[in-house]
């Protein structure tokens, strides 16, 4: 059950006070320009489909005014849709009740938000403590799963410190340990490290990615950097203007971008770190030949190895540490500088 | 064209009339209902009586010592304490203690009414911009209607004494306790608010633990503001009988006491210092953490 996926259909947010009157419009192919400009109402979010697999991150990126803070608030619901649904776990977001949705957000959700959010009379104890106290946990309880998350986001000895005494990668990892102790299914992260330093921010996603590993929630990530999509998203979607562009795998992106516009994205990024070895490997001919890679390392590491061993070949082995495929120098090089 | 240069008031005849039909609606409501009214405001002066009596009958180093004892919690600063004590000690030699005491459980009972109905009323007009639209312009006439123009009616219905006093004391001083209210409420970061609600918080929790905390220190100023405004309406209130510190005062005035009524209004001078110190570090002190910090 932790491993449900969300499903998003036709979800359209337009921002207004008689926002439902132009889903048809803007359905038919009416732009956000015309809508603002005809009528003054704001298109967020327009058929909206995606899928977010359980237990994994996914990534959804965007520029500023594309509409992912937006998206990401309709999960929760946090904004209410215009039209559309989100099924989770057999029920709909969207349709439920207030007391439902008070329920949901208490017990399977959690959000980290970009400015943190942190109750600044409250010292950090208190603080992680907060979403257990919401949902009626008892005092000692409360504080001791606190605790335990506090001290596994790196904070230990800072339980009696005020928010205002902390730095902002400080002040994030008590957002996440809020997030945490609440034990919901669903992680959901709105720019979380936006706000961050960048050494910082790599810091946090490493902690991310190993708390990620044992929890294996379904994480939702925002966030307007490539380079942080590639390095979370198990799935990425990329927005733009409200609509979704391209979805898929970081490697899916990077080599096949849906258009001038993720090209011009994609142009950037250092694409021997994006893609891992195990979404190139050809398939295996004849025998293992020469050392062996875990397939979720990246390309760069598979060409260190090859250095290192003097190899021009690796075999690449899958999960259960069973050979999937191989590479070759060539098609790495290839790869990385085409 | 007489019109033009003459400005074409109501009749002299209908005037009259309709402040006779006005006055005289108001004067058979005061005889129908006075009884009922003056009864419904009989607690508040048994409350009065209680905490009046209960300060004057403490020995006068105990409530050095307790307002010593608050000047400290308040502050942590021996230099308020030692500020506050010696006001009360000047006060006291100079022959002013009991008005000082009446004056003190006046001002004490008047706070305490504004913060109940101050209280409950910015909450509910920090929440609904509807509320908010009727009850400022009430704010507005509350604090720039003459004091004298509404002691009228409150005499007329309540007579002179203790009670009328207090009313008009907590019309002229509630103004500020509900503004800051829902002004402090109304400024709470959307940031911590939006946090709040993604966690699943009712609208009670939110309040109890978001929006009130953080509003505390606005309003704390708030509770400031009506003490300081209260203290103010002492003089008044004496002229329908409230006993304290503005009596002398007005006997000053009558006569022309120079000395009885600059020492008077001295030790109204010193008790303000004593309650704006003590609420206003309260104030800083709960402020300390509480501002949201970035990066």
């Amino acid at each position: 059950m932790a491993s449900s996926s969300i499903e998003i259909r036709n979800l359209y947010k337009i921002f207004g006070s008689r926002g439902k009157d132009y889903v048809k419009a803007v359905a038919d192919g009416m732009s956000k320009t015309e809508l603002n400009a005809e009528h003054g109402h704001v298109l967020g979010l327009k058929d909206i489909n995606i899928t977010i697999p359980g237990g994994q991150i996914t990534v959804i990126m965007g520029l500023s005014g594309s509409g992912k803070s937006t998206l990401i608030r309709h999960i929760n619901r946090l904004i209410d849709p215009t039209s559309g649904e989100i099924i989770y776990d057999g029920a709909d977001i969207c349709r439920m009740s207030e007391e439902e949705l008070r329920q949901f957000r208490r017990k399977r959700t959690a959000m980290v938000f970009q400015k943190f959010g942190l109750l600044p009379h409250r010292n950090v104890l208190q603080n992680a403590a907060y979403g257990l106290e919401i949902q009626g946990v008892a005092k000692g309880e409360r504080e001791e799963r606190a605790r335990r998350w506090i001290n596994r986001v790196g904070l230990e000895g800072f339980d009696a410190k005020y928010p205002n005494q902390l730095s902002g990668g400080m002040q994030q990892r008590v957002g996440l340990a809020r997030a945490l102790a609440n034990d919901a299914e669903i992680l959901l992260m709105d720019e979380a490290y936006s706000a961050l330093d960048p050494l910082i921010r790599v810091d946090m996603q490493t902690v991310l990615l190993e708390l990620q590993k044992e929890l294996k929630k379904t994480v939702v990530f925002i966030t307007h950097d490539l380079d942080e999509a590639l390095r979370l998203g198990d799935k990425i979607a990329i927005l733009r203007d409200g609509e979704i562009v391209q979805q898929g795998r970081a490697e899916d992106i990077v080599m096949n971008p849906a258009n001038d516009y993720i090209e011009s994205f994609v142009k950037e990024v250092n694409r021997g770190r994006a893609i891992r070895v195990g979404a190139v490997a050809q398939p295996l001919t004849g025998g293992e030949a020469g050392p062996s890679i875990d397939a979720d390392h990246s390309v760069e590491d598979a060409l260190k190895v090859m250095l290192s061993a003097s190899a021009d070949r690796l075999t690449v082995m899958g999960p259960d540490a069973r050979p999937v495929g191989t590479v070759t120098r060539d098609q790495l090089l290839h790869i990385i500088v085409m | 064209m007489d019109w033009f240069w003459k400005f074409p008031a109501m009749n002299e005849d209908s005037f009259l009339l309709l402040k006779k039909t006005i006055d005289e609606s108001f004067r058979g409501f005061t005889r129908g209902y006075g009884d009922a009214i003056e009864s419904f405001f009989s607690p508040l002066q048994t409350f009065l009586i209680a905490v009046e009596r209960l300060l004057i009958a403490t020995p006068w180093p105990v409530i050095v010592l307790i307002v010593a004892a608050l000047a400290w919690g308040a502050s942590r600063s021996l230099k308020v304490v030692a500020g506050c004590a010696a006001a009360l000690l000047f006060i006291g030699y100079f022959g002013m203690w009991e008005d000082t005491m009446k004056t003190i459980s006046m001002i004490f009972v008047c706070t305490v009414l504004s913060i109940i109905i101050g209280l409950p009323t910015g909450i509910l007009m920090s929440r609904s911009n509807g509320v908010r639209s009727v009850v400022n312009p009430l704010l507005d006439i509350m604090q720039t209607m003459p004091s004298f123009v509404y002691l009228i009616p409150v005499v007329m219905l309540l007579g002179i004494g203790r009670v009328p006093g207090v009313i008009a004391v907590v019309i002229y001083a509630l103004p500020p306790m509900i503004r800051l209210t829902d002004l402090g409420i109304r400024m709470v970061d959307r940031d911590v608010l939006e946090a709040a609600d993604a966690f699943g918080s009712s609208s009670w929790q939110k309040l109890k633990d978001v929006q009130l905390p953080l509003a505390l220190p606005t309003i704390m100023a708030g509770i400031n503001q009506t003490i300081m405004m209260a203290l103010a309406m002492v003089v008044i209130a004496s002229m329908i009988g409230v006993q304290g510190l503005g009596q002398p005062v007005l006997k000053a005035i009558a006569n022309q006491y120079f000395t009885l009524g600059i020492f008077n209004g001295l030790a109204i001078v010193g008790i303000a210092i004593i309650f704006d110190r003590i609420s206003q570090s309260f104030g800083l002190r709960l402020q300390k953490h509480r501002e949201v910090a970035h990066g």
